[in-house]
């Protein structure tokens, strides 16, 4: 589903990503881990077409699609989310307002028919009850005033409304605590099945206790350098970043 | 290129195909000849059969308009305007004040229906029974086409529960002794320039007075379109709220896309007594002029509400998408002890538009309060600019003030400036104010796109919530007519 290969970029003229290949087959999950600065987000934002960053070599296909070539809000219809790191406050703009707009726009782009208000605020509402966040929430403006903890919280929630082909979760775990981790990984794993994808980015091993993925890539200097099972992410926390890297050289 | 070049490629793009309403009414019309003299005056006092007071009245504005200076303190920057050449009269060729709809021209009605005015009355004046269509959210207009009244709706309806809305060249026929009474009393004929400019060749506009204790039943609204050429528009509107009345009053403007400038120079006077509110809503759409800064609206306009009485409360709300040039700061002089005077204001400038708009607040009774929230959004290669007074007198003890300022910029080759001017002398009083600057952060449109929403879909959700605060006060048909004004003139591919 997702095929990444000898993918370079740069930022400002400085490389970050520096030939990557990586494979998600439709229905799996993986996990990138990865010291700081070993361009984790980097592929994150270049995967969903944030426009600070150059393509300089390689090529993205998604569900045989150059991904490459498409705007942001393409890639969006086409089924891939980003959880962002540091999701973005809309002042003034309710979160139900937004995310009924962002998934009309997504089933306008898929044929489909769009959801008036109250169609939409019974999805919501379901879904906010099931990943036990609270209903003001759908009342708030888009993560104004909102802890970090609950910023995340709303990425997962919006996953759940969008119901993407592909997430990608870039360091969705930091700064939550481990409640709040729980609810993150069950909306993850409520979403797993044969038609969805997950590139779960993490520093910490902490994350995949909950998410148990299928296979774990490790990135350093902007290629990856290992690749593995479950069990890789076991061995990273056992080493350290410095040990596999000194061991991979 | 970032997001948020890009958008701006998109509002650069916008030029007069985003104007929609700028075509023009094939009509006669009574045309008095161009220039600004007294005897032009008098034809229009004549024209419109006025009583010797007023033209007097008129004259000794004019006067005192010949001694007085184009004012040059605010920041927008225009050719210089020649008084001379302009109509000063300007009438579709008709008795003006018809007493019906079926009396007015159709191709008025026409014009009116195009730009989406209900001017339904019809049903009523053919005889239907007013209480079978009642209900439901009605809004009485009063239409004013170049120089003259129209059409005024529901009058009936409102003669019933005792006020009067009407043309203001037909209040002066028949209410003289209200007329007055209070014209020129909230905003005298010496008070600047322009007033009296317009103090002095006036020629219609809307006329409300709601009598004690009535809350008056509908919305009232007036529409005001300018057709002719080199003619300007120059409207004076009066409404009072006698003691515990209530009244809504919308206003509404477009006018025909042309290369010249256009002047236009209204008066807006209102006077509430004791308990008494008035709230005022504008959305004004003048023709804002080509991409390249053609022609336009220059819109000069002064408006002011006096809260005579004790805990009465003005409240003004604009919506200012139009026009060339904005000169325009609608105000509140807070006489009554606990009065309220509050000032929510949205100002959209692109191109090569120039805005500087903001209130005074002025207070004089005891306990007296305000409030200002203004947001400015500039994009293009505007300039937008916030002035606002706030004064306290030494006897407006525990006067308060709250004044929010905040301004989104879309692009970097736009500007937004804001000038606060606060003089308190009441040691008791609070004022506070606050300013944000902000830009449409590549990274908020990045967040909206990467959720599906198109460029355009993000610029305008990021710039209505911006503005929700504003936009909440519009009654809800202007709320919604709002949003799309903002959608249309920051987007270009829209309408």
């Amino acid at each position: 589903m997702l095929e990444i290969r000898g993918l370079s970029a740069a930022i400002e003229d400085k490389p970050i990503l520096q030939g990557i290949d990586l494979t998600v087959p439709q229905g799996e999950v993986h996990a990138i881990m990865g010291p700081n600065g070993s361009g984790k987000s980097t592929l994150a934002y270049v995967l969903s077409g944030r426009d600070d960053y150059a393509v300089t070599a390689g090529s993205v296909t998604f569900d045989g699609r150059d991904l490459l070539a498409m705007a942001p809000e393409e890639r969006a219809a086409a089924g891939l989310f980003l959880a962002f790191q540091y999701p973005v406050e809309l002042p003034g703009v309710g979160n139900a307002n937004f995310l009924r707009t962002a998934l009309n726009a997504l089933r306008r782009s898929r044929g489909d028919s769009e959801l008036d208000a109250v169609q939409f605020l019974r999805l919501a509402r379901a879904e906010t009850k099931r990943l036990a966040m609270p209903e003001d929430m759908l009342r708030r403006n888009v993560n104004v005033g909102f802890s970090g903890g609950e910023k995340k919280r709303n990425e997962v929630l919006q996953m759940a409304i969008l119901r993407p082909r592909l997430a990608i979760l870039d360091e969705t775990d930091s700064g939550l605590d481990i409640d709040a981790l729980r609810i993150v990984a069950d909306g993850v794993n409520a979403l797993r099945g044969p038609d969805f994808s997950a590139l779960v980015i993490t520093h910490y091993q902490r994350l995949l206790e909950y998410i148990v993925p299928d296979r774990v890539h490790v990135l350093a200097g902007g290629r990856i350098v290992r690749s593995g099972g479950p069990e890789l992410a076991h061995e990273l926390e056992a080493k350290g970043y410095a040990g596999m890297l000194t061991e991979a050289a | 290129m970032s997001a948020a070049t890009q958008t701006l490629d998109t509002v650069q793009s916008v030029t007069q195909s985003g104007y929609k309403w700028g075509w023009e009414t094939e009509i006669e019309m009574d045309l008095a000849p161009k220039g600004l003299n007294e005897d032009i005056i008098r034809l229009i006092s004549s024209r419109k059969e006025e009583p010797a007071w007023l033209l007097e009245w008129r004259l000794k504005a004019f006067a005192g308009w010949q001694q007085m200076t184009e004012p040059h303190w605010a920041r927008v920057e225009h050719a210089p305007i020649d008084y001379q050449d302009l109509h000063y009269y300007a009438a579709p060729k008709r008795k003006p004040g018809p007493k019906s709809l079926d009396e007015v021209d159709p191709e008025l009605l026409r014009t009116y229906e195009k730009l989406g005015i209900p001017l339904k009355e019809r049903a009523i004046l053919a005889g239907v029974d007013p209480a079978s269509i009642e209900g439901g959210s009605q809004v009485a207009v009063d239409a004013v086409f170049d120089s003259v009244s129209v059409a005024t709706t529901f009058r009936e309806t409102l003669k019933k529960a005792g006020v009067i809305f009407c043309p203001i060249s037909e209040a002066v026929r028949d209410h003289p002794e209200l007329v007055q009474q209070y014209l020129g009393t909230v905003v005298p004929t010496s008070d600047n320039f322009f007033a009296a400019l317009n103090s002095a060749v006036f020629t219609d506009g809307s006329f409300v007075y709601v009598p004690k204790g009535v809350r008056c039943p509908m919305e009232l609204s007036t529409y005001f379109r300018i057709n002719a050429r080199s003619t300007g528009q120059f409207e004076r509107t009066l409404i009072i709220a006698d003691a515990g009345a209530y009244v809504s009053y919308l206003e509404g403007c477009t006018a025909p896309m042309r290369d010249e400038n256009q002047l236009h120079a209204a008066v807006v006077e209102l006077v509430t007594h004791d308990d008494a509110q008035i709230k005022y809503s504008t959305v004004q759409n003048w023709y804002p002029g080509d991409a390249e800064g053609r022609g336009g609206i220059y819109n000069f306009v002064t408006k002011r509400g006096a809260c005579r009485g004790a805990r009465s409360k003005i409240s003004w709300t604009q919506v200012e998408t139009g026009s060339a040039i904005t000169w325009k700061y609608p105000s509140c002089v807070l006489h009554g002890d606990d009065s309220v005077g509050e000032f929510y204001s949205v100002a959209v400038t692109n191109n090569r538009q120039q805005a500087d708009t903001g209130t005074k607040m002025v207070h004089i009774g005891k306990r007296t309060k305000s409030t200002i929230v203004s947001k400015g959004i500039s994009a293009g290669r505007s300039n937008n600019t916030y002035r606002g007074l706030v004064r306290v007198l030494p006897q407006a003890a525990g006067a308060r003030n709250h004044t929010q300022c905040d301004s989104l910029l879309i692009g970097d080759c736009c500007g937004a400036h804001t000038v606060p001017y606060i003089e308190s002398r009441n040691p008791t009083a609070k004022v506070e104010h606050e300013a944000t600057t902000s830009k449409i952060a590549d990274d908020q449109m990045f967040y909206c796109r990467q959720r599906g929403l198109t460029e355009e879909d993000a610029v305008n959700l990021i710039v209505n919530g911006f503005c929700k605060e504003v936009l909440k006060e519009l009654p809800m048909e202007f709320a919604v007519e709002a949003q799309k004004l903002l959608a249309v003139s920051l987007e270009g591919s829209v309408g």
